[in-house]
């Protein structure tokens, strides 16, 4: 009898927890700046909450910076602008998606650098097991004329 | 032997880059502050509102900076280390009382003495965005000139400000010479 009652529970507490805008401002009415601010939010890092985005925490701070972002959108100010901002003053921490440059042009290129090593393992690899089968052959050869 | 290097190289390379990432403070956020002015600002003050507090009050001499609110252990902590401080006089502390209740602080100061020789009240928080703060107690410390030399997170011990502050001071000042 209670079984289907845990389910119900369950699908409610997870779609409670996406329903985000912790302190609605009112909707900008522009849709265009409505959306950075969006974005903007989930791609800000709650420095108090380090693992959260200013969109997700319930932190103070988080509060203030929901709010000077969402009052630089609506004064019109560009991503990049808000951006320069925000790292001005707290670093590129701040953001998630840290900026191409400086120290962070590593964390840009080591995907392209682990590749690059990876497919020189994978290359020795392969040429050194392209050297077995001789081996083997010989092996089966010797083993069939026993 | 030849087939062990690849082996040992690659484990001595995980053990510095163990020993140096673990021992790393995931907390701590460097501030992009150092080395540049002061941002401008204009608060009024805790004890008295109609007068204001602004960053020409942090210049002209060697400055602290203390975030602080009655919210925050941390701040409970440290201030018998800044009354220690103020003692001390080498230093003028200038406080900036956070996102905070004015009647909570002043009874603070009241109970636990007054180092600050003056408070700005940050209500809503904006100024310590401009500063970069992002917990209290955070302590700044300022150059003649307004630079930013300097800035602790966490509560300050005498420890700190012998090692990390007086340094900067002594060195500071020796430039300027």
């Amino acid at each position: 009898m209670n079984a289907p009652r845990l389910p119900v529970i369950l699908i409610v507490w997870f779609s409670l927890s996406t329903a985000y805008a912790l302190d609605a401002h009112k909707p900008l009415d522009n849709p265009e700046q409505q959306e950075l601010y969006e974005r903007l939010t989930e791609e800000v890092r709650c420095l108090v909450c380090q693992n959260q985005t200013i969109g997700d925490s319930s932190a103070p701070l988080a509060a203030d910076l929901r709010r000077e972002v969402w009052e630089m959108v609506a004064a019109g100010q560009s991503e990049q602008q808000i951006k320069t901002f925000l790292t001005d003053r707290y670093g590129d921490f701040v953001l998630y998606k840290p900026r191409y440059g400086g120290p962070a042009a590593l964390l840009w290129l080591a995907p392209g650098l682990l590749l690059i090593f990876g497919g020189f393992v994978l290359w020795r690899v392969v040429r050194r097991r392209t050297a077995l089968p001789v081996n083997l052959d010989n092996d089966s050869t010797n083993g069939s004329g026993d | 032997m030849n087939r062990f290097i690849v082996p040992i190289v690659g484990f001595a390379i995980l053990v510095i880059f163990l020993m140096v990432g673990l021992n790393r403070d995931p907390t701590f956020v460097p501030s992009p502050l150092i080395g540049k002015q002061i941002p401008t600002f204009s608060l009024p003050r805790l004890d008295e509102p109609d007068k204001t507090v602004t960053d020409a009050n942090l210049r002209g001499q060697f400055s602290i900076f203390n975030v602080w609110a009655t919210w925050c252990s941390g701040c409970r902590q440290e201030h018998p280390v800044l009354n220690q401080i103020a003692a001390q006089g080498q230093v003028q502390i200038y406080g900036l009382n956070w996102k905070d209740d004015v009647g909570l602080a002043s009874s603070w100061l009241q109970k636990l003495g007054n180092p600050y020789t003056a408070n700005a009240f940050d209500k809503e928080g904006r100024v310590a965005i401009d500063w970069g703060v992002y917990g209290a107690p955070e302590t700044f410390l300022i150059a003649p000139d307004g630079t930013v030399l300097y800035r602790h997170i966490s509560p300050m011990t005498m420890d700190v400000w012998k090692t990390e502050f007086l340094t900067r001071i002594a060195a500071a000042a020796g430039e300027t010479r």
